[in-house]
């Protein structure tokens, strides 16, 4: 065996590892789910029978888990395009200061490194009406009226959502940071050289440059989003999704399927279905703005 | 061949000696319970009383968190990797019954005449199934009216008279809530959680006083959607809606509300008395839930023990034991001191007759009813999106009880078909 070949060998035994992995944790389990969505299991039933598409059926026409479909869209409609466009105005005012830096990104970073569950409860208390809430109570000094916030089915999503993009925030902001300082200055510096704008330059130059991370920022962040669970789990009363199902996320139903319900044949049905929502809108996303990276070069 | 024959014998006599060995060795049987810390400590304790009693059994006592433990059961038991003896709630019991997860109890051991000379009447039918008693309890539980007399106090009422009738109620509520300037309910009157106990009180105690039956005798028909259901549902909804004493999650829940003094008067169960007797800031007082129409009402239910599907043997013997140690009047006793809920026999319950927060819940018993839920969290959830409905979206109590009867319904159907 020549060296090279043997270098190659070894990375090939390295690369094994998270293979076996990979496949073991995520390519299995996913398998399972396809054959188990096509089967009636539940776990109060010892029957284990086929049933073609008919869990497909039974959750394609349950309202709460189209609602649950609807909601999530929201989450990530409304979600993504706002972390994106609030952290990359934030990374460039960050990059701007020459004091306090290091503390001012810490700042933004600590909410997306302190745990999801905390960050959830914390707000749901500040969420809360009169006479808990801290938010209500400085409405109230204000003489202003108290805002229903999650117990509301209006504004309970938004109240969640608002949550989950301030926590987000961090994560984004610090991957932006990182994108602007690899700008090569000399093209900032030439460009201010020949007159450009602070507006130009930043249209013309910086975003263009910014837009592989932007790509990356967006498909992660749609998939967070479309996968939302966590702070909803934590902030609506017993862990519903509620009021009246306003807040439930796909992620949420199938979970109750699964773990309240028992319903696991169904519950891998429904997952299979936000799989492949993931998926579409990762896809779009990919097409679409490697279109515009393209375009731009 | 003669070899085959003598590995053959010799495996024969292996296994023999390794059958006897093990009926040499002591039983182990595994309980489950969820996680409550004066409950696990309390059965540390009767494990080791229990096992000084019957030398060839130990008993390990397992315990998960109350928010997944139904969650663990249903996943473990198919799995064969479930206790020998669980503790359930009652509302639990059809589904698992159902499932086949749990046995019957032996009639030897566990007879109808039995369980009706030592167990509250409402248990039987409970953990009845086709003829066949699958559970014992130790303790039962039901609700009463808990109030704040320091509250009571300040709203200018006798902190010794707690209301009698719901009229009385409402009444009282009224005086009790209190506002701020821009008119946010900051102090409630009565707390109104239909997720935590409330949805049990309209089931069986409001639809009940109000002259409607919930369900039918059988437990798989819904009744409440006549006019008398209706009246029943108005009256709660005219406490959140018109009066404003109390709504749905006003300070996250009606125990945190309760127990920050920013709730008057709650209806809980006999499982919060621990809670509260630890809180020494809080002065409350205990009632038996207020009547109407003359009729009292109430909710009963209980965490109940059952021997898990396949356990046989000897192992089922020592389970047999086990279950009749925990329904012993000994461990009733230690239970209701240790735990503070009441004993499932009514003649044990009897002797604490003179300790008034147990009266309270005593008299309570006598008229309790047991709902035969089949899908506690569904049933449940039914309710909370029913006054959530009626509160946050303005529809009609009439159209939203039918509808919620009509869903109730299905789930009876669908699990009962």
């Amino acid at each position: 065996m020549t060296l090279a070949k043997k270098k190659a060998m070894t990375a090939y035994v390295f690369l094994a590892f998270p293979l076996v992995f990979f496949v073991g944790v995520r390519f299995g389990p996913m398998l399972y789910a396809m054959i188990r969505s096509l089967t009636d299991w539940s776990l109060l039933r010892k029957t284990n029978q086929f049933i073609g598409f008919d869990n497909f059926k039974a959750v394609l026409t349950d309202p709460v888990f189209l609602k649950s479909l609807g909601n999530t869209l929201r989450y990530a409609i409304v979600g993504a395009p706002i972390v994106i466009a609030l952290s990359l105005g934030i990374a460039l005012l960050l990059n701007r200061i020459i004091h306090a830096r290091g503390l001012f990104r810490l700042i933004y970073i600590l909410p997306y490194i302190t745990p999801m569950v905390a960050v959830s409860w914390v707000w749901r208390w500040m969420y809360q009406t009169p006479p808990m809430g801290i938010l209500n109570a400085m409405f109230s000094a204000l003489g202003l009226p108290a805002v229903e916030f999650l117990i509301s089915p209006d504004q309970a999503l938004y109240s969640i959502l608002a949550v989950n993009i301030w926590v987000e925030l961090g994560y984004c902001t610090t991957v932006f940071l990182a994108g602007i300082q690899t700008i090569p200055m000399d093209c900032v510096e030439a460009a201010k050289i020949d007159g450009a704008s602070e507006r130009q330059i930043f249209v013309r130059i910086i975003l263009p440059l910014l837009m592989p991370i932007t790509l990356f920022l967006m498909i992660m962040q749609g998939i967070q989003f479309l996968r939302i669970f966590t702070p909803i789990y934590n902030m609506s009363s017993q862990a519903m999704g509620g009021p009246l199902d306003s807040t439930k996320s796909a992620a949420l139903y199938i979970y109750q399927m699964a773990f309240t319900k028992f319903e696991m044949g169904r519950a891998s049905a429904a997952s299979l279905v936000l799989f492949a929502i993931i998926m579409v809108v990762t896809l779009l996303q990919l097409r679409i703005f490697d279109k515009k990276a393209n375009n731009q070069e | 061949m003669k070899r085959l024959k003598v590995l053959g014998m010799t495996l024969a006599a292996t296994m023999l000696l390794a059958a006897q060995a093990v009926s040499a060795a002591p039983v182990t049987i595994t309980y489950w319970q969820y996680f409550y810390q004066s409950k696990v400590d309390l059965m540390n304790d009767l494990i080791k009383q229990f096992e000084a009693k019957n030398p060839g059994i130990k008993v390990d006592q397992v315990t998960f968190p109350y928010e997944s433990y139904n969650q663990k059961v249903a996943a473990s038991i198919p799995a064969g990797e479930g206790p020998d003896v669980i503790n359930l709630y009652s509302g639990w019991l059809p589904m698992y019954v159902k499932a086949e997860y749990i046995q019957p109890l032996p009639k030897s051991s566990f007879g109808a005449s039995d369980m009706k000379a030592n167990f509250y009447s409402f248990v039987s039918p409970a953990v009845n199934f086709g003829g066949k008693l699958y559970s014992a309890p130790t303790a039962v539980r039901t609700l009463a009216l808990i109030w704040n007399k320091k509250l009571f106090k300040e709203a200018g009422l006798d902190p010794e008279k707690p209301p009698r009738t719901l009229d009385e109620l409402a009444d009282y509520a009224r005086k009790l809530s209190k506002y701020d300037a821009q008119g946010n309910l900051i102090q409630a009157g009565l707390t109104m959680q239909p997720n935590g106990q409330g949805h049990n009180w309209i089931r069986d105690v409001l639809f009940r006083q109000f002259g409607a039956a919930p369900y039918d005798a059988t437990g798989r028909k819904v009744t409440y959607a006549t006019p008398q259901g209706i009246a029943a549902m108005q009256w709660y909804m005219d406490r959140i809606v018109k009066d404003k004493v109390g709504y749905p999650n006003f300070m996250t829940d009606d125990v945190t509300a309760f127990k920050a003094q920013k709730a008057a008067m709650t209806i809980d169960g006999s499982f919060r008395v621990a809670t509260l007797k630890a809180m020494k800031d809080l002065d409350w007082g205990i009632a038996e839930l207020p009547t109407h129409n003359g009729i009292k009402s109430n909710f009963a239910s209980f965490w109940t023990n059952s021997i898990v599907s396949g356990v046989k043997g000897k192992q089922l013997d020592a389970s047999v034991k086990f279950l009749q140690f925990l329904t012993s009047p000994e461990v009733m006793e230690q239970w209701l001191a240790k735990v503070g809920e009441l004993p499932a026999n009514p003649k044990i319950a009897a002797a604490h007759k003179d300790d008034p927060i147990i009266n309270v819940f005593m008299k309570g018993l006598d008229y309790a009813h047991v709902t035969a839920f089949v899908d506690e969290a569904g049933q449940r959830n039914l309710f909370v999106d029913m006054i959530d409905e009626i509160n946050l979206k303005g529809a009609k109590v009439e159209d939203v009880l039918k509808r919620t009867a009509v869903a109730e319904q299905k789930i009876f159907d669908d699990f009962w078909k």
